[in-house]
């Protein structure tokens, strides 16, 4: 479904991805792991239009996105989380929700204005798809309350439901188990694996080991911008290149 | 979804009418102009409470689009075209509503733009001029829109103050009335005074509702998300450059509107209109009502311009609007209504429910 090809990115002198390719195949729940500052979040921006490649392409579907706009390719079924969870902090818990279904509607200033019959039937389907993703993410209690009551881990549930409200084939999740608690991290695990059941493709970037290697099926591994390491989860526990960068020097007799 | 709001609609609409009745009874319809002059200049708050309170995008320019829209009004109404006089097109232009023969205050024949197409070529002029200061300077993050805004102001500024055509510092006066239909002039003369403080709040509150409806809407989530979280924004599929431009050129032409307005009503227009001080005051008074609170700057913003239209303020006016924005933003980000507001429904809360409910009403307060 998406093919990472050759992704060269840099942030002025510094080449935060290079030579990256890999490939995410739909319905699997892909991760990507590697050490602080080793680029995954970098390829998210990048894979989300936030920003332009260097080099290399990204396809979804066969289709090339590198170069449209980040509203664009949301469009075309890309949605992500971010790793600080960015939610509007103005706008309650509902209209968060709603904001998600913005590039599935279409209505205008105009048709906004008058309070057409289409603008008025678009914003009921709204207001029930809305409603429907915040049941999902089990959140439908606090539909009317402002997103600053909410726990950090009750954020992170409006930030996905967000995301799947604008109905993505791809789901971008960054970091999604940070500072959540453990009871709430097995919620997570589970809604993941969920998600993929409704058809929509996971791929994460996370730090939380036991959950990365408990459900996904395939892992890819990034240090300073390289791709050091792709497999499934016990592929990629026992490679002596990911041994090395995840505890340091020459492990186990490992050397270069 | 929201209804239409028709009961704030028919409290404000009550109100207004209790005034005019007030003052026509006591022999004071002279507040009557202050308040006709306070609804215009609500519009021109209204529409900078659309970009700044929902989209978060900060224009200290609107003064200048006033400018172009009362000085395009003035100019083109007022200058005699000599060449139209006679001449083929001349007449046809006549017959089509563009121009027209009337007589100037000695009673010299001029054939001049009529108030209609000086409207429409001002808010042709001001969709231009938007687009020019908006598209480059929206379609980066940050604010870029304020910098170039405050520079297009100056410029406007210094245009009409050292410019013969728009007057210099005299500005132009004896702009002639605006003949809108048959019953209505917009005109400062003191016969059609209530016809034409009915108008102008005719006039702003269509614009409330307009904005509330806007607001209340897709349209106006995705404003409100650009406040919010821009890169977000993006990121869910909201064209967030479109999006800004787009409550940018609206705000404009409600400002410019506005200023064609005043300009007949007042009979004239004067370079201070286009000053940075008035740009400024504008910011100040969404800052007042609460930012993204329409109805609160409805209020705040007709009862602050009609007090210093009065010249409660004395010499003071600017700075009063100067402090009342820093005011504002180091003690009541929110605007002075939200804790009034709180406060009223928690003591309404408390009156119906006793003593728990008193209780209650304090916690949410304190919440």
């Amino acid at each position: 479904m998406l093919e990472v090809q050759n992704i060269r990115y840099c942030f002025g002198g510094l080449v935060a991805l290079d030579q990256v390719t890999f490939h995410v195949p739909a319905g699997k729940i892909k991760a990507v792991i590697g050490p602080n500052g080793a680029g995954k979040t970098t390829l998210f921006n990048v894979i989300s239009g936030l920003y332009a490649p260097e080099q290399g392409s990204i396809l979804l579907d066969g289709r090339r996105i590198t170069g449209r706009k980040p509203h664009a390719i949301a469009r075309l079924g890309v949605s992500r989380t971010f790793q600080n969870v960015s939610l509007f902090p103005h706008m309650t818990v509902l209209e968060n929700v709603k904001a998600g279904r913005h590039c599935r509607t279409r209505s205008g200033i105009l048709a906004s204005a008058l309070r057409t019959p289409a603008q008025r039937r678009e914003e009921r389907s709204i207001m029930e798809s809305a409603a429907a993703h915040l049941e999902f993410v089990g959140l439908a209690h606090v539909a009317e309350r402002p997103v600053s009551d909410l726990s950090f881990g009750q954020r992170r549930m409006v930030e996905l439901a967000r995301a799947l409200a604008t109905e993505p084939r791809l789901l971008l999740l960054d970091e999604p188990a940070s500072g959540l608690n453990t009871r709430e991290t097995d919620d997570l695990a589970r809604m993941i694996c969920r998600i993929r059941d409704r058809g929509v493709t996971p791929l994460l970037v996370e730090h939380d080991m036991s959950l990365v290697m408990d459900i996904s099926d395939e892992i890819v591994v990034l240090n300073f911008g390289v791709l050091i390491a792709e497999g499934d989860p016990p592929a990629v526990r026992d490679n002596r290149d990911v041994i090395e960068v995840y505890l340091g020097g020459d492990f186990g007799g490992a050397s270069r | 979804m929201k209804k239409t709001p028709v009961v704030p609609v028919g409290i404000v609409a009550a109100v207004l009418a209790a005034l005019q009745l007030l003052a026509t009874a006591f022999g004071r319809e002279y507040y009557l102009t202050e308040l006709i002059m306070a609804a215009y200049y609500s519009v021109v708050v209204l529409g900078l409470c659309l970009l700044m309170g929902y989209a978060g995008q900060i224009s200290l320019g609107h003064g200048g689009f006033f400018a172009i829209g009362g000085y395009t009004s003035a100019i083109l109404t007022t200058r005699h075209l000599p060449w139209a006089a006679g001449t083929d097109w001349g007449g046809w232009l006549q017959r089509a509503g563009v121009l027209a023969a009337r007589q100037d205050l000695y009673g010299t024949d001029m054939i001049t733009v009529t108030p209609t197409a000086a409207f429409a070529a001002a808010m042709a002029l001001t969709l231009a001029v938007s687009l020019l200061i908006g598209y480059p300077a929206l379609r980066l993050k940050g604010h870029y829109l304020a910098m170039a805004t405050l520079g297009f102001g100056l410029i406007v500024y210094r245009i009409v103050l050292g410019s013969e055509f728009a007057g210099a510092a005299d500005g132009i006066t004896s702009v002639p009335p605006w003949r809108i239909t048959p019953g209505l002039v917009l005109s400062g003369r003191r016969a059609v005074r209530v016809a034409n403080y009915y108008a102008a709040w005719g006039f702003a509150l269509l614009v409330v509702l307009f904005l509330i409806h806007v607001t209340r809407s897709r349209v106006g989530r995705a404003l409100r998300s650009i406040h919010g979280g821009e890169t977000a924004a993006n990121a869910m599929g909201i064209h967030t450059a479109g999006y800004k431009l787009k409550a940018f050129v609206i705000s404009a032409l409600l400002t410019a509107a506005a200023g064609c307005c005043l300009t007949h009503y007042n009979g004239g227009i004067w370079p201070s209109e286009a000053g940075a001080l008035k740009s400024v005051r504008y910011v100040a008074l969404v800052a007042a009502g609460g930012m993204a609170n329409l109805w609160g700057v409805l209020v705040i913003s007709t009862v602050l311009t009609f007090l210093s239209l009065r010249g409660c303020f004395g010499t003071f006016d600017h700075a009063v609007f100067g402090i009342i924005l820093i005011a504002i933003i180091s003690l009541a980000p929110q605007g002075p209504l939200k804790p009034v507001a709180a406060w009223l429904r928690a003591a309404g809360r408390a009156l119906r429910g006793g003593r728990a409910g008193d209780f209650a009403g304090a916690r949410t307060h304190h919440a």
